[in-house]
């Protein structure tokens, strides 16, 4: 059916395993040998040699109207191939993740700094910038409105604090960015008594900045014509699939045509969830009848992708005497930005997820979710639980300050635990350890002070700088809970497909797995090789390159792909095992009862039984192809926020140590230790690493990860202004891994990656405050806040 | 222009390279050379490491012109006639990779320094890699991988 294929340079090949390493062993990545010789070809290193480059023209304006675009410049510059607009868009002009809302190429409005306008192929990757700078558009610039509450017509001004609350009159465009209006989605939690009462109450308002994902390798793919009239696509992405419907949408072709291979990805972190130069570098391949590769530099990157929500909160906790939670009332904003992403479900994770893993009998929780001109913001590692973790677990330590009580014991008072009730009404039906979790920390050994020797600047915060030898350093400890969904939530379908087949290949029994799901970095690839060599006793097991010539995988996001996309590849292999044993039984003429996979043969403990698969399959192949879903979730109530929201939850526990030098407000984190419940650890390396890389992103937020957005533009789009933890920043680690099965899920495994994203920061900050005894209502922490000038 | 240079220990000659390219480019998109990755191109995340004459580099900083008549030095020479060199090796074995696009100028950073300093003390390992971004691993790893390394090569007769 396909149209011949022209394969770029560098296009993935079959990933083959060292051998043994089933679940549970610290098996190699098939990817590894590759990667360190410098051979995995991420999306950016693709080739081909009649390639042309692709440049995106950008709005400088966070909203304006467009007049004019006046192309003629461009298409004259020596080299230039083609350059597009809005109008050379063939199919739905718009596109978006759950809403359709975001233009492929700015239509007639502008909706937040860095839209992309226009398109040039060229020659050369300088020559299509250059060329992009000439094209000419005529803007009426307009007045943006950069904060969510404003963007709704809501009160703003910080309402614990002196300020008057006032609401901003609207101008009628920025009443309605989108036709809908400015409000993407309104979360309400009722449950309990509507006004309840209690001894104790602590109130807090508190706000997150703007977070990237700052993945190093930049937005890039390389789009091939097809003779057919379609276009192959090699792209580092999250989802394959969803991708592709994107896709067909805008080019107005069917699936068919629209054919999709994960390109090498260079990190993710949510990042790759919406498209960036997907649909761009299809436009410019069909019409120049070129490949065309498109690569981000990174100033480019941080206008190219969704960013983290930034969040307002308030809150306001009522607790007993003795320091049992009565009710938790919450109001959380989120900055939506320009275009709906996946605010939505952020606000569906922020605001059934707000008030952390407690048992509270009251909760009254509105969250809102809102379009403004700021960047637009959507997924991120940890995906609306991240924010509002900071929230809570400043409230729990501001509670704990007000009862006179240890705060890690009262997190342990009011710990959710297994048959506990969510704020959704949801009865928590897996183990939830988060007591334990906490325990196990507390009972960590701290770091011990070296007061006697010499000092050593490294040591202290501002390092070789030579700021201080200890004069004003104080040490604080913090500590901090988060749990996570695993899993898309409120009913959506979510499901995988894995094909596995299973042959002899130069007589060694081979098993090869076919899944669309994206290997991101996280080691998904080494897992589909532990589960089959598990389920089919092999040892050869072959990772197919990821493609849309099979069914959707679902996301790498959420924490889901080992628990559905491990389901799916396990399920498949049971499949296709059922047909060998089935076999094995007729070869022998008599029910064995005890028949398994082991070795590369048949086998049987309570017979002398050994058929070897090279035997028994011969030239035949073996395959099976099957989706898997966990089980389904429900939509929660819209007036009351009750249902069965989520299929699993993620715990994870963090205790920072930091020092401070309070004249200079400078932070350096001693230690991060971490405990987590992971069900059981697939691959136990890799999911410390996970952990390891979740706790630094975590602590990044907490004191020095902003995009600082200034009238609704980027200050700092470089990895010169825009900091992220470097090997001089993170800590040495602690780290418990616990396994309690979820007995809903293959083998009993919990999603890992996004909960030590979310208890780390709101550690560092704990323990900020802690040594400082300053209120700190804000992350990242900044010096300023911290010496008070 | 014209551009001779040697690029692991093997002469190479490229034309028509633009006077603003930068020598990563060159080596990515010239001599089919992409395993120095290019994760900011300004010099801030190490990811683009190369030997220039025997010295670390970030190659995005260094104009291709500059490279005329030196010595090139990329992660795909490391490992010289061997499958893997001990630095590549220690990486795999200690979970340093995950997404790998650091990993190309960590390795070049870490074989400089233990090709200075045979058994360096953390403090100093986290100095040596301070201008290699990793988003993925925490640096956990990478310490832990640049610890075996060190001791795997400080062992009598060890290849390097």
């Amino acid at each position: 059916m396909s149209a011949p294929t022209r394969v770029p340079a560098g296009a993935p090949e079959h990933l083959t395993g060292p051998g043994s390493g089933g679940v549970g062993d610290d098996a190699e990545r098939p990817d590894g040998v590759l990667k360190v010789r410098g051979e995995f070809a991420y999306g950016s290193d693709l080739w081909m040699a009649d390639m042309l480059w692709g440049a995106t023209l950008r709005s400088p304006h966070p909203y304006a109207r467009i007049r004019s675009v006046d192309t003629s410049a461009a298409l004259a510059t020596p080299g230039v191939r083609a350059v597009l607009t809005a109008d050379d868009v063939p199919g739905e002009k718009v596109y978006g993740l759950e809403l359709a809302d975001q233009p492929v190429l700015a239509l007639d409005v502008v909706r937040y700094q860095g839209e992309p306008v226009a398109l040039v192929a060229a020659d050369h990757p300088e020559t299509a910038r250059l060329a992009a700078t000439r094209i000419r558009v005529d803007y009426e610039v307009w007045e943006p409105v950069t904060d969510a509450r404003t963007a709704l017509g809501h009160r703003t001004g910080n309402q614990v604090h002196d300020s008057a609350p006032e609401v901003t009159e609207l101008s009628r465009e920025n009443a309605h960015l989108h036709p809908q209006g400015n409000l993407v989605r309104h979360l309400k939690i009722r449950k309990g008594d509507p006004a309840p009462a209690a001894d104790v109450v602590v109130v807090g308002e508190y706000e997150v900045g703007m977070q990237d994902q700052a993945f190093l390798g930049p937005e890039s793919g390389l789009a091939v014509p097809a003779e057919d009239g379609g276009v192959e696509l090699h792209v580092a992405t999250q989802w394959l699939h969803v991708d592709q419907r994107q896709i067909c949408s805008a080019l107005g072709l069917p699936p068919g045509q629209v054919r999709l291979t994960l390109a090498g990805v260079g990190g993710a972190f949510g990042g790759r969830e919406d498209l960036s130069m997907h649909v761009h570098a299809c436009l410019l391949a069909l019409r120049t009848g070129r490949p065309v590769k498109m690569s981000y530099n990174r100033e480019e990157s941080f206008f190219g992708h969704v960013h983290r929500h930034p969040a307002t909160m308030r809150y306001e906790h009522g607790a007993t005497r003795d320091g049992q939670l009565v009710y938790v009332k919450a109001e959380i904003y989120f900055d939506g930005g320009a275009y709906a992403s996946s605010t939505p479900a952020v606000v569906g994770n922020g605001g059934t997820m707000g008030i952390g893993p407690y048992v509270v009998p009251s909760v009254h929780v509105d969250c809102y979710g809102a379009y403004t001109n700021n960047p637009p913001c959507g997924a991120m590692r940890g995906f609306g639980s991240v924010q509002t973790a900071f929230g809570y677990e400043s409230q729990m330590d501001a509670l704990a300050a007000e009862l006179g009580m240890d705060p890690v014991e009262l997190r342990c008072r009011n710990a959710m635990e297994q048959g506990s009730t969510t704020p959704t009404g949801q009865v928590v039906d897996s183990p939830a350890p988060v007591a334990e979790l906490l325990r196990r920390l507390a009972a960590m050994p701290l770091p011990t002070r070296d007061d006697g020797g010499e000092v050593d600047l490294r040591d202290m915060p501002g390092g070789v700088s030579n700021t201080t030898h200890g004069e004003g350093v104080r040490r604080g400890v913090g500590y901090a809970v988060a749990y996570k969904n695993v899993g898309f939530s409120e009913g959506y379908d979510d499901y995988s497909t894995a094909r596995v087949r299973l042959e002899v290949v130069g007589g060694e029994p081979t098993a090869t797995v076919h899944t669309a799901a994206a290997e991101v970095g996280q080691g998904l690839v080494t897992v589909e090789q532990q589960i089959a060599r598990t389920e089919l006793g092999v040892e050869r097991v072959v990772v197919h390159p990821k493609d849309t010539t099979v069914g959707s995988a679902g996301s790498t996001s959420a924490s889901r792909q080992t628990y559905v996309t491990g389901g799916a590849v396990k399920a498949a292999c049971e499949a296709v095992r059922e047909q060998v044993l089935a076999r094995a039984q007729r070869l022998v003429g008599r029910t064995v009862p005890d028949l398994r996979l082991a070795g590369g043969a048949v086998v049987s403990d309570s017979e002398d039984i050994t058929v070897p698969l090279a035997d028994l399959l011969g030239d035949d192949v073996l395959e099976e192809t099957l989706e898997w879903r966990h089980r389904p979730t429900e939509a929660i109530d819209p007036e009351t926020g009750q249902g069965f929201a989520h299929v699993q939850y993620a715990f994870s526990a963090h205790r920072a140590v930091v020092d401070v030098d309070t004249e200079l407000g400078l932070v350096k984190v001693v230690e991060m230790a971490c405990t987590q419940d992971v069900g059981k650890a697939i691959n136990p390396q890799a999911v410390i690493g996970q952990i390891q890389g979740g706790t630094a992103q975590g602590l990044g937020l907490a004191v020095m990860e902003e995009i600082l957005i200034k009238d609704g533009t980027v200050r700092n789009p470089s990895f010169t202004d825009y900091l992220i933890p470097t090997i001089l920043d993170m800590p040495p680690m602690r780290i418990e891994v616990l396994e309690y099965a979820d007995p809903h899920a293959p083998y009993g495994l919990r999603g890992v990656g996004e909960a030590p994203n979310i208890s780390s920061g709101p550690a560092v900050l704990a323990a900020i405050r802690a040594a400082t005894g300053l209120p700190l209502a804000r992350v990242p922490v900044r010096p300023e806040h911290l010496t008070g000038t | 222009m014209r551009l001779t240079c040697t690029v692991n220990g093997a002469s190479q000659q490229v034309d028509d390279v633009w006077e603003g390219e930068s020598l990563l480019y060159v080596l990515r998109e010239r001599m089919g050379l992409p395993g120095s990755k290019n994760a900011c191109e300004q010099g801030e995340c190490g990811s683009c490491t190369v030997y220039l004459d025997g010295l670390p580099v970030c190659a995005c900083l260094v104009a291709a012109g500059q490279a005329e008549g030196r010595q090139v030095g990329t992660v795909e020479g490391l490992a010289g006639a061997a499958a893997l060199s001990p630095v590549q090796q220690a990486f795999l074995d200690a979970g340093a990779v995950q997404c790998g696009f650091c990993t190309p100028g960590l390795l070049v950073a870490t074989h400089d320094l233990l090709t200075r300093s045979g058994r360096p003390s953390d403090p100093e390992i986290r100095e040596a890699l301070a201008g290699n971004l990793c988003r993925c691993t925490g640096y956990e790893k990478i310490l832990d991988a640049v610890r075996l390394a060190a001791e795997r090569m400080s062992e009598p007769g060890a290849h390097r």
